[in-house]
């Protein structure tokens, strides 16, 4: 593992890797600032210049814009009660009303090193877990993987889509049909093109996410009449004040952070859970195991309160990259983007990643704590100035949003069907999220649509066409009665608040 | 039942689902595969079931939060500029080239969208576009074709 360490601070700590790192946090935070805006479409915007890189360099430049854009998620949080990403929604509950009396910087210096501390525990943990999480996924066969990506999607369906479950299924299924056009991997045989000739090779993934994340995103604020930008032009008016922590508030962190971080962590790694839970769950058992006289402050600008989800949320940021780093099944939305990405390189990502590519594997952990530690020193003391950058009118923002979305495209094809087609993927994409139908899932069935079929073609080739693969080994079966009982859970919510109702 | 626009999202999804299903019935496989336990036709066919299934679901079942679209307040008219300059920035990109063409669409973008600031506006187009070209073809070494440039000699 020493050696796997020098290898990645050898990767992570060239010239190139660490101006990745300081650019990613730098525009993930500006993103992450926007209301709207979150991680999916900072990493998507990046993803055709990341391809001018080596995959190293573009999976650290990528894994520094998600964690920007949480940082910044939290600024606002803070600052205007406005969470630029879910994962920081809990923040604002102690974040904002100590901004309100007065402690701005303060409140933004705790969330700031909570971040930092989280990150940087969490980083320890993947740094322990991943390589014997690697070698235990070796032992996975394709039913397994098989159970398990269904055992993902069923997840990500029932966490990201606030009790629309059967909403974020369709999506799920519309993901894997979208992936499903093109040639099929064994026999070449063409599926879906309509003898469209662009068709042949399937639709692109950096096309879809394209589309439903930053065109379609740009679109909805449009057609809502919103206007991200005002929140940052009140931030860049907003007095900081100190953001000197003393003392008593130190000690009250020191205690929070370790658990916290474990929660988070935790979380992170459970397939479709992510950030946000983990934020609301760490704010919740703060709650709980604090003292009477602190659990009174809690939602009037508690340390506690604030300190809590901040760390979470890093935590499950670096936790969610464990499935995908060893399983090379992501675990979030984020996480799919960097995996459809980093099967663009032509990397796998997978428990062989550890063997085949280690100055990969490993200088992804390193720049995570290098990520830390720039949003701790570069990013806390400007954030003024970076909101400054970002009280750019609607006007501009917008077609800037498209222009790099239909660029993005252009350079990589060459082709103007692609424009075309994910013109009218945005458009779709537009007038679902205009009734809750969730992103997250299809992208993340996009991204696994062909793994899927590739391991249930195995797995039914190798039991002869039964499928008794399903229980025949206690992994698998344990897997999909994991999924079994997250679809019954659903379908008791469903219920229940049908009765409330 | 109450009917709604997710309900007829769903009916939509159900038919599109069905097509899906016709069509994976419809994909030609080597005869030798033909039985074969797993087939180019095999995956589709479980996901057309499986689109079926779920919007059939959402379409039978009574759904406990209705989602209220006040489409009076929406923006139709910028969001549907925009989309056709971007279809006419996909028509055009190939002939013109995409110093010119990216630089139109950025300026006509700002415009549609209220802007009226000429000097802002220019320069956050033609050397905005200029210099993120050179960034992608001159620094990421990512080939850009412009006969535009071209044919006014500022590419080879």
């Amino acid at each position: 593992m020493i050696e796997g360490i020098l290898i990645g601070l050898t990767t992570a700590l060239t010239l190139q890797n660490i101006l990745m790192v300081m650019v990613g946090c730098f525009f993930g935070t500006i993103i992450g600032m926007l209301p709207g805006l979150g991680p999916m479409t900072a990493i998507a915007l990046m993803i055709p210049i990341t391809y001018g890189f080596d995959p190293a360099t573009g999976l650290i430049l990528m894994a520094g814009v998600y964690y920007g854009a949480v940082f910044g998620g939290s600024t606002s949080s803070i600052l205007l009660n406005a969470p630029g990403v879910p994962g920081t929604v809990a923040t604002s509950f102690d974040g904002y009303p100590m901004a309100q009396q007065g402690k701005a910087g303060k409140a933004l210096a705790i969330a700031a090193w909570s971040s930092f501390a989280g990150g940087t525990l969490s980083a320890i943990y993947l740094l322990f877990m991943a390589p014997s999480l690697s070698k235990v996924s070796l032992s996975f066969r394709s039913p397994d993987y098989f159970a398990l990506m269904i055992l993902g999607l069923t997840a990500i369906a029932a966490f990201s889509s606030k009790g629309q479950f059967l909403k974020a299924m369709m999506m799920v299924v519309l993901g894997l049909m979208l992936a499903s056009v093109g040639q099929d991997s064994l026999s070449d045989i063409t599926r879906f093109t309509f003898n469209n000739m662009n068709l042949t090779d399937g639709i692109s993934f950096v096309l879809v996410v394209m589309a439903t994340f930053a065109m379609s995103e740009a679109l909805t604020i449009i057609l809502k009449r919103n206007d991200p930008t005002s929140a940052a032009k009140q931030v860049s008016l907003t007095e900081l004040g100190s953001i000197k922590i003393n003392k008593e508030e130190r000690s009250k962190m020191y205690k929070t952070i370790p658990r916290s971080s474990i929660i988070g962590f935790l979380i992170g790694v459970l397939p479709g859970a992510g950030a946000t839970i983990a934020s609301f769950l760490a704010y919740g058992m703060e709650r709980n195991v604090v003292n009477d006289e602190e659990k009174e402050k809690f939602g009037k600008g508690s340390v506690n309160g604030l300190s809590a989800p901040e760390t979470a949320n890093n935590a499950a940021c670096s936790g969610s990259f464990v499935p995908m780093l060893t399983l090379g099944i992501p675990g979030s939305g984020t996480t799919a983007v960097m995996l459809g990405a980093l099967l663009g390189f032509g990397v796998q990502p997978g428990p062989r990643l550890y063997m085949t590519n280690p100055e990969i594997f490993w200088s992804i952990i390193m720049s995570m704590y290098i990520g830390m530690v720039i949003l701790l020193i570069l990013n806390l003391p400007l954030i003024p100035y970076i909101a400054r950058i970002l009280a750019v009118p609607k006007n501009y923002l917008i077609p800037l949003i498209l222009f790099f979305s239909v660029t993005g495209i252009y350079v990589m094809s060459f082709n103007n069907f692609d424009i075309y087609l994910m013109i009218g993927i945005a458009v779709v994409a537009t007038f679902l999220r205009l009734y809750d139908f969730p992103m997250p899932p299809l992208i993340l069935a996009f991204v696994l649509g062909g793994l899927m079929e590739e391991n249930l073609r195995r797995s039914l080739l190798l039991s002869n066409g039964s499928w008794e693969f399903l229980w025949d080994r206690a992994l698998t079966a344990f897997i999909l009665l994991t999924t079994i009982l997250i679809v019954i859970w659903q379908v008791y919510k469903t219920m229940f608040k049908k009765t409330n109702n | 039942m109450n009917i709604n626009t997710t309900k007829i999202i769903s009916l939509l999804f159900f038919i599109f689902s069905a097509f899906y299903l016709y069509t994976a019935y419809q994909i030609q496989v080597f005869a030798f595969d033909e039985n074969a336990p797993f087939n180019a036709r095999t995956f589709p066919i479980y996901l057309g079931y499986a689109g079926l299934f779920f919007s059939g679901l959402k379409v039978v079942l009574p759904e406990p939060n209705t989602i209220k679209v006040d489409h009076k307040n929406l923006e139709y008219k910028k969001t549907g500029i925009l989309i056709v300059i971007a279809i006419i920035y996909g028509a055009t990109i190939l002939k013109v080239g995409y110093f010119l063409t990216t630089s139109l669409f950025l300026f006509s973008s700002y415009y549609f969208l209220g802007e009226r600031r000429w000097v802002l506006m220019f320069l956050l187009s033609f050397p905005f576009v200029a210099a993120f070209m050179y960034l992608l073809h001159g620094i990421l070494d990512i080939y850009l074709r412009d006969p535009f440039l071209q044919s006014i000699g500022v590419m080879g």
